[in-house]
């Protein structure tokens, strides 16, 4: 009876309430596992320095998300006195939503009942994904300068260099992935990969180069200079309390899990494992919902990694992640598009 | 001085083996034996010189051994015992004592844990023992009379009999 119901509305409105469901979906399911992130950090933190970590909320401290955000809700937002009001406002806002935006573009499975996996499947996914993810530095750095207040414009200062730094390499290193898939559309680089193995194998460098380049964008240590809580009393966030300090740890943690996604799209096959049933699209529901399994689980693989770096590197200095990104990375990229061209015209040839 | 600056090779100028040895010593510490005492319901093993809350004991026949000389009230450096001395009951057991304390307080706010009032008592009877969380809602509170003290302190079982004969 509900399938005969469904059958009754115009396609327009199928397609509107299939993609309602799937944004609120994608975006409850990287909330979900952004809360638990946080709480991960912690306890891989602690792990690592031969402590518990959290256990006391729920059990084995498994509703400590929950408890933490509800005292963010709780905390009394100040609005000092010395800020520029709207700009202050808007800057958490500004680094939280393209963190919500990037993840529009990812394809999180292959399709789940001849619907595809993925919300918006553009043909200029990564182009997207690099023009809305680098909008976000400006909220660190309107909430730097807007604080008015010396930590916190030093913080804005250091991600505004720290960018333009990584940035250049960050983009030049997947050329060399869409040169060798020959298309921008991360559904069909999944594909690709299904088909021919992750891009890994045929990419380190390019796997490398953009793995730091990430720890860089989503500003992780070894790279956080923005933040820095020895050096700069928390830096840009150091005026922020309550809901707006919890946007940008949203965000902080939202951009981690966009950087994951991102990294297993391109370089860990997305959805796809080496061997059937999860080398080629889905046909049924199930093997959809494995699909959308297999990508949850390399993303969160990821995200340990960033959580396990973290708690075993120190901070580089600023100057050196701009010599690193300008002298050392830039032309290893440069190298690495000419040896790809290179072998590409090879096997054209041959 | 001089520092030696040792000439190091191109791969371990990348920096890379020590992120390398850093990330596996990191994971190594992960399953690990942790040293967190979880501590409402683990407590800390305490050695047996501690020295805790001084409290009042009592002789194997249930008396307070206390014969209210007030030394432990003099020699007390942050003058945190108030002792007013009283009569023992001539028909007690052990009448030859003469004397015990009336009132016998000590303020756990000012108490320093020094360990003057147990080597200056000439009975053994004030021993500080292993009690280390003291709280309580209000200062006052933390004037602890002679009643709890002697609670805390419990039974101590010596076996010298000074006061038996006089």
């Amino acid at each position: 009876m509900e399938l005969a119901l469904w059958s009754q509305l115009t396609p327009a409105w199928q397609t509107t309430i299939i993609h309602l469901l799937k944004i609120s979906g994608v975006i409850g399911v990287m909330l979900g596992v952004v809360a638990y992130t946080v709480l991960l950090e912690r306890w891989v933190c602690a792990w690592i320095q031969d402590r518990i970590g959290p256990n006391r909320v729920g059990p084995f401290g498994l509703l400590q998300p929950l408890a933490d955000g509800l005292k963010f809700i709780f905390k009394e937002d100040i609005l000092p006195a010395h800020v520029y009001k709207i700009f202050f406002t808007l800057a958490p806002l500004l680094s939280m939503i393209p963190a919500l935006l990037t993840v529009a573009v990812i394809p999180f499975g292959s399709n789940l009942m001849g619907v595809p996996s993925v919300i918006a499947d553009l043909n200029i996914g990564i182009l997207f994904i690099f023009a809305v993810s680098s909008l976000g530095v400006y909220g660190i750095v309107l909430a730097g300068w807007s604080s008015n207040s010396k930590y916190p414009f030093l913080g804005g200062i250091r991600s505004s260099a720290q960018m333009i730094s990584y940035e250049v390499c960050m983009g030049l290193s997947v050329v060399t992935v869409f040169m060798q898939t020959g298309t921008l559309n991360l559904m069909e680089v999944v594909h690709y990969q299904g088909q021919n193995g992750w891009l890994i194998l045929y990419q380190p460098l390019s796997f490398f180069l953009f793995l730091v380049s990430a720890f860089a964008e989503t500003n992780r240590l070894p790279f956080d200079f923005p933040e820095a809580e020895q050096e700069l009393v928390g830096g840009y966030h150091t005026e922020y309390s309550s809901m707006k300090f919890a946007m940008f740890f949203l965000a902080e943690y939202a951009n981690m899990f966009v950087a994951s996604a991102v990294l297993t799209t391109l370089y860990f096959g997305g959805w796809s494992l080496p061997f059937a049933p999860f080398n080629q699209p889905a046909q049924t529901l199930w093997v959809g919902l494995a699909h959308i399994g297999v990508f949850l689980a390399k993303v969160i693989a990821f995200l340990f990694f960033f959580i396990w770096v973290r708690w075993t590197l120190p901070r580089f200095r600023y100057d050196q992640l701009m010599s690193l990104g300008w002298k050392i990375f830039l032309p290893l990229t440069l190298v690495n598009v000419l040896l790809t061209a290179v072998v590409l015209a090879i096997k054209e040839y041959m | 001085m001089i520092v030696s600056r040792p000439k190091l090779s191109f791969w371990e100028k990348s920096y890379l083996p020590q992120i390398f040895s850093g990330l596996w010593l990191t994971l190594k510490h992960i399953p690990q034996k942790k040293v967190t005492l979880q501590y409402p319901e683990q407590r800390p093993k305490l050695l047996g010189k501690y020295r805790g809350a001084p409290t009042l004991v009592k002789n194997p026949f249930n008396e307070v051994k206390c014969v209210s000389c007030q030394l432990c009230e003099f020699i007390c450096p942050p003058k945190a015992i108030r002792i007013t001395p009283g009569h023992r009951n001539p028909a007690s057991t052990d009448a030859n004592v003469e004397k015990e304390p009336q009132e016998f307080v000590i303020d756990m706010l000012r108490c320093i844990y020094c360990g003057l009032c147990e080597e200056v008592c000439p009975e053994e009877a004030i021993i500080l023992q292993k009690h280390y969380a003291l709280t309580a809602y209000q200062r006052s509170d933390l004037s602890l009379p002679k009643q709890k003290l002697l609670e805390m302190g419990g039974i101590h079982n010596d076996t010298i009999r000074k006061w038996k004969t006089k």
